[in-house]
């Protein structure tokens, strides 16, 4: 795993953190949600997680004229055969780019959101499970700009994580500007694994050790939230879980097989800045920082 | 039982066992005051029935036990005259406890039976109230509470259940201190003791035959304590008067009877006295003792014409009394006619050798005193030898002794010389009382034992009153300036505690000493004077009755509310790894680098692996250890690595 991280840091420059975390999310079974400008380097993300873990990649443009359809598939009248074939939509692929989620109408949007919940597409009657691994990185432009119909909060609860990837610093920035194009470069890049050995690095990471007094500070931190005036509604169950299990990801990516408080505290803020709405203006980070600060570890 | 089976569980494995512990520890203690015979009774039906449980037979028959109870109770009844009493009350509980053993069936029963060693736990106190004694009783308490924990929950451990008990009993304690301190005192104990309570106590009687007080020498008990109020007076001043013997029948002196009483001072002191407390030891008899010559009555007494003390009954426990005394008042000067006669009455025909020197003292002396000075002249030229094993004497006592054997206690000096006296025509009689005591060094008390018990003589002598004439500071000075081992022939029989070569046991012996005396001063002498004394030092004069028990009330109140904070501020299970963690926390605090609390053990050791480079491999070792123990699935090596981590956090200096 450590040359995946080694070899996606060489394309996306100066963001290894990020990297960290959407390959956590990717081997925690989860999806996850980036939410930047554009031209930060998103789909470029999506590209080299996909090459480099080796799996098949599509990518959806969301438009606000979309239908469900065009993204699960569609039956089509074969009139040689007399009967109707399935075509299968974008989704079915083992990495799907979302890009810009959010200019989906609500019903493509739950469509979409649907399948990565299932895992398994339902179209005219019949059910057809999605490839495994599978796993969604969908992109959203922040949610003031113009045409766009923000994800509510129980869609958003869909992605295990989200994150921002920011502009890059100036070295990095400066590095990018002079060296060679990403593109070229990742299509030079060769797969690092197998999508069987990451399926078995799913398993790996589902074996990671929770200790008691580890699920303790999970829940001390989700009965904060719930009890805290800095949020307008606290974590849910399934929150704690997405939580615990983003941890456990990390904590197989730092080589342990067992999960640390830091562990839960490094993926914290990815696993509630969507899912909690501050009391104040304040920005998520400084809340989540609080929330950190004001439960002790036990 | 009447109970109904089907509301009664029956009785486990382990709480029957409980049940028959219960039982041996309870009657241990009174094994030793019970007839030998229901001893073994007892005994007999506890290994009945832990052999029953054992085998687990079936109990025996309701018949037979009615059989065990009325021959029992018949046996209690001859041995003590009566089923009614102190004595025989005790015997059958003791003999029920036992004989419920073999009817107990369900957890019920068992309960009574734990209610019946909790007051056979407090019978023993009928017996002795010494420390031993109170420990004996803490120990049935606490296995009577573990037993009741077990019939209401028989999982636990054997140990488990001593601990919980052991917890329970100590957070009662803050409860039984208040109550012992503060609760309205009654005077003296709180049931009557028996009229043959006095039985068996050692002290000096009220007559004195040749070796009456020699074998009170064998005797280490404590007759009294003494606190000085200032500093003690010479040690040979230590003369500790009791009965005064002035009747004699030939061999035995005795106390005249039908003296007056009256309150001291008879006569007015001429300087300040010593002034001291005595806490008497129970002795069965009326008098108590004192310094010579008190100054005034103490309290609850009466002094007779010659300046003995006497209580207004027999001591049978323990008596606290205040005194003063004069050693430089003379007593007596002017003594009335018919009492001086009286002390030179001799039975006619006893004696004839000393009657006739003492008639050749007689004439050829002025006065009184040229006698009295030939008779201790006399007695130092004898060469008389003061020991602990006198020959035995005839009729003659006093000739024998002072012609022919020339050895003898000092009850042989005093008879001897009061009898010479008496027979020259000077008014004479015996005191009998303490002389000396050792001065413990632990608390600063006098102890006067048994061993110390003396006698001595009181001559008159006209315009200067009775004068102490101690016959045997003639023959044997070390007896008065140093004590009895120092006075005695090498090779005679010394009390134990008396022995030099044992210097350990007398120091062992000094300071169990000034604990029991410190029990017997707090807690089984905490009497209401006591209270009243103690009360006042805590800044309430004079509280009544309503004033105690409020206060009582309000401080219970307060322990209470202290124990169920404690209770519910205390982590329910401290757990060692996390306490090595926070040792370490609190040894890098001292540094400025104190772990924050959402701070995991990875971050704080790089933290502080960066604030001070030269720990920092040392720190991340240990936060590694402690990581993988608290967080990791648990090890076969735990217990190895969690020494590991307590030997590193111990030996780290940060």
């Amino acid at each position: 795993m450590d040359a995946v991280i080694a070899a996606a840091g060489g394309i996306i420059l100066g963001k290894e953190r990020q990297i960290r975390l959407a390959l956590a999310c990717l081997l925690a079974r989860g999806h996850l949600l980036i939410e930047d400008v554009p031209g930060v380097g998103k789909t470029t993300l999506a590209h080299v997680l996909a090459r480099l873990l080796g799996l098949d990649f599509q990518r959806i443009q969301f438009t606000s004229d979309m239908l469900p359809a065009d993204i699960l598939g569609v039956s089509i009248f074969d009139r040689a055969r007399g009967a109707f074939d399935f075509h299968p939509g974008p989704i079915f692929a083992q990495v799907v780019l979302a890009d810009e989620v959010n200019r989906a109408t609500p019903k493509t949007q739950s469509a979409l959101l649907e399948a990565m919940e299932e895992r398994q597409v339902t179209a005219e009657g019949r059910t057809r499970p999605l490839p495994a691994p599978f796993f969604v990185i969908a992109t959203q432009n922040p949610a003031h700009q113009i045409g766009t119909f923000p994800l509510p909060e129980s869609q958003l609860d869909r992605f295990l994580m989200r994150i921002e990837l920011g502009y890059p610093d100036r070295a990095a920035e400066r590095e990018l500007l002079a060296g060679a194009d990403r593109r070229e470069l990742l299509a030079a890049m060769p797969p690092c694994l197998t999508p069987e050995t990451l399926l078995a690095h799913q398993e790996a990471v589902r074996q990671v050790h929770a200790a008691e007094p580890l699920i303790d500070y999970v829940q001390a931190l989700a009965g904060h939230t719930r009890a805290s005036a800095d949020w307008q509604a606290g974590l849910s169950p399934r929150a704690a879980l997405a939580l615990l299990a983003a941890a456990r990801a990390w904590a197989w990516l730092a080589g342990r097989d067992h999960v640390l408080p830091e562990d839960v505290q490094a993926v914290l803020p990815g696993i509630v800045g969507h899912r909690l709405r501050p009391m104040d203006a304040a920005p998520a980070a400084d809340a989540v920082r609080r929330l950190i600060e004001a439960v002790p570890i036990p | 039982m009447a109970t109904k089976p089907a509301e009664a569980p029956m009785l486990a494995a382990a709480q029957s066992w409980w049940l028959l512990a219960l039982a041996a520890v309870a009657l241990a203690p009174l094994a030793t005051h019970l007839p030998a015979w229901l001893t073994g009774t007892t005994l007999a039906a506890l290994t009945w029935r832990g052999w029953l449980a054992w085998r687990q037979r079936p109990l025996p028959s309701r018949w037979l036990l009615t059989l065990l109870v009325l021959a029992g109770s018949a046996g209690v009844g001859y041995q003590f005259g009566g089923l009614f009493g102190q004595n025989p009350g005790v015997a059958l509980l003791v003999l029920f406890l036992a004989l419920k053993q073999l009817e107990t069936r369900t957890v019920r029963d068992g309960r009574a039976i734990v209610l019946l060693a909790y007051f056979l736990a407090l019978a023993q106190f009928f017996y002795s109230q010494t420390i031993p004694a109170a420990l004996a009783t803490a120990a049935v308490v606490v296995v009577a509470t573990a037993t009741l924990l077990c019939l209401a929950d028989a999982q636990p451990s054997p140990a488990g259940q001593l601990r919980r008990a052991g917890i329970m009993l100590g957070q009662a304690l803050p409860f039984m201190l208040l109550l012992f301190v503060l609760f309205p005192r009654v005077q003296g104990p709180l049931w009557g003791l028996p009229k043959d309570a006095g039985s068996g106590l050692t002290g000096l009687s009220d007559s004195m035959a040749p070796g009456a007080i020699s074998h009170l020498s064998q005797s280490d008990a404590i007759a009294f304590r003494v606190r000085f109020d200032a500093v003690p007076p010479a040690r040979h001043q230590w003369y500790w008067r009791g009965p005064v013997l002035s009747e004699f029948d030939g061999r035995t002196w005795r106390p005249r009877r039908e003296l007056p009483r009256a309150t001291l001072p008879y006569a007015e002191p001429e300087d300040g006295g010593i002034g001291y407390e005595i806490t008497l030891e129970a002795h069965g008899k009326p008098w108590l003792f004192a310094l010579e010559l008190p100054g005034a009555t103490p309290e609850p007494a009466f002094a007779t014409l010659d300046y003995q003390l006497l209580a207004k009954s027999p001591v049978l426990s323990r008596q606290r009394y205040a005194v003063r005394s004069y050693p430089s008042l003379r007593a007596g000067a002017n003594e009335s006619p018919v009492l001086l006669q009286q002390s030179l009455a001799l039975p006619p025909g006893s004696n004839p050798r000393i009657r006739r020197l003492a008639a050749g003292w007689r004439a050829g002396a002025r006065g009184d005193e040229d006698v009295l000075g030939l008779a201790q002249a006399f007695f130092l030229r004898q060469g008389l030898l003061y020991t602990l094993n006198p020959p035995l004497l005839g009729e003659h006592g006093a000739d024998e002794f002072l012609f022919d054997t020339k050895q003898g206690f000092c009850e042989h000096f005093a008879s001897a010389f009061a009898v010479a006296m008496r027979a020259a025509g000077v008014p004479a009689r015996v005191v009998t009382g303490y002389q000396g005591g050792e001065i413990n060094p632990v608390d600063g008390y006098l102890t006067v034992r048994q061993y110390d018990a003396h006698a001595w003589t009181e001559v008159w002598l006209a315009g200067r009153g009775w004068l102490r004439i101690d016959p045997t500071a003639i023959s044997a000075p070390t007896r008065i300036d140093l004590d009895l081992a120092a006075a005695v022939p090498a090779g005679d029989p010394l009390p134990l505690l008396m022995r030099a070569d044992l210097a350990w046991l007398r120091d062992l012996r000094f300071r169990w000493d000034a604990v029991t005396n410190s029990w017997n001063q707090w807690v089984l002498g905490y009497n209401p004077e006591r209270q009243r004394q103690l009360l006042q030092r805590l800044g309430l004069p004079s509280p009544d009755w309503r004033a105690m028990t409020a206060m009582l009330a309000a401080l219970c109140g307060l322990a209470l509310l202290i124990l169920t904070a404690w209770t519910l501020r205390r982590p329910g299970h401290v757990d060692p790894l996390a306490r090595q963690w926070r040792k370490l926390s609190r040894r890098l605090a001292r540094r400025g680098l104190g772990r924050r609390p959402e701070e995991g053990p990875l971050d704080y050791a790089r933290r502080v692996g960066e604030a001070q480079p030269a720990i920092a491999a040392d720190m991340h070792a240990m936060a590694a250890l402690y990581a993988r123990l608290r967080y990791a699935a648990p090890a076969a090596d735990r217990a190895n690595a969690l020494d590991q981590l307590r030997h590193h956090v111990a030996s780290f200096r940060p």
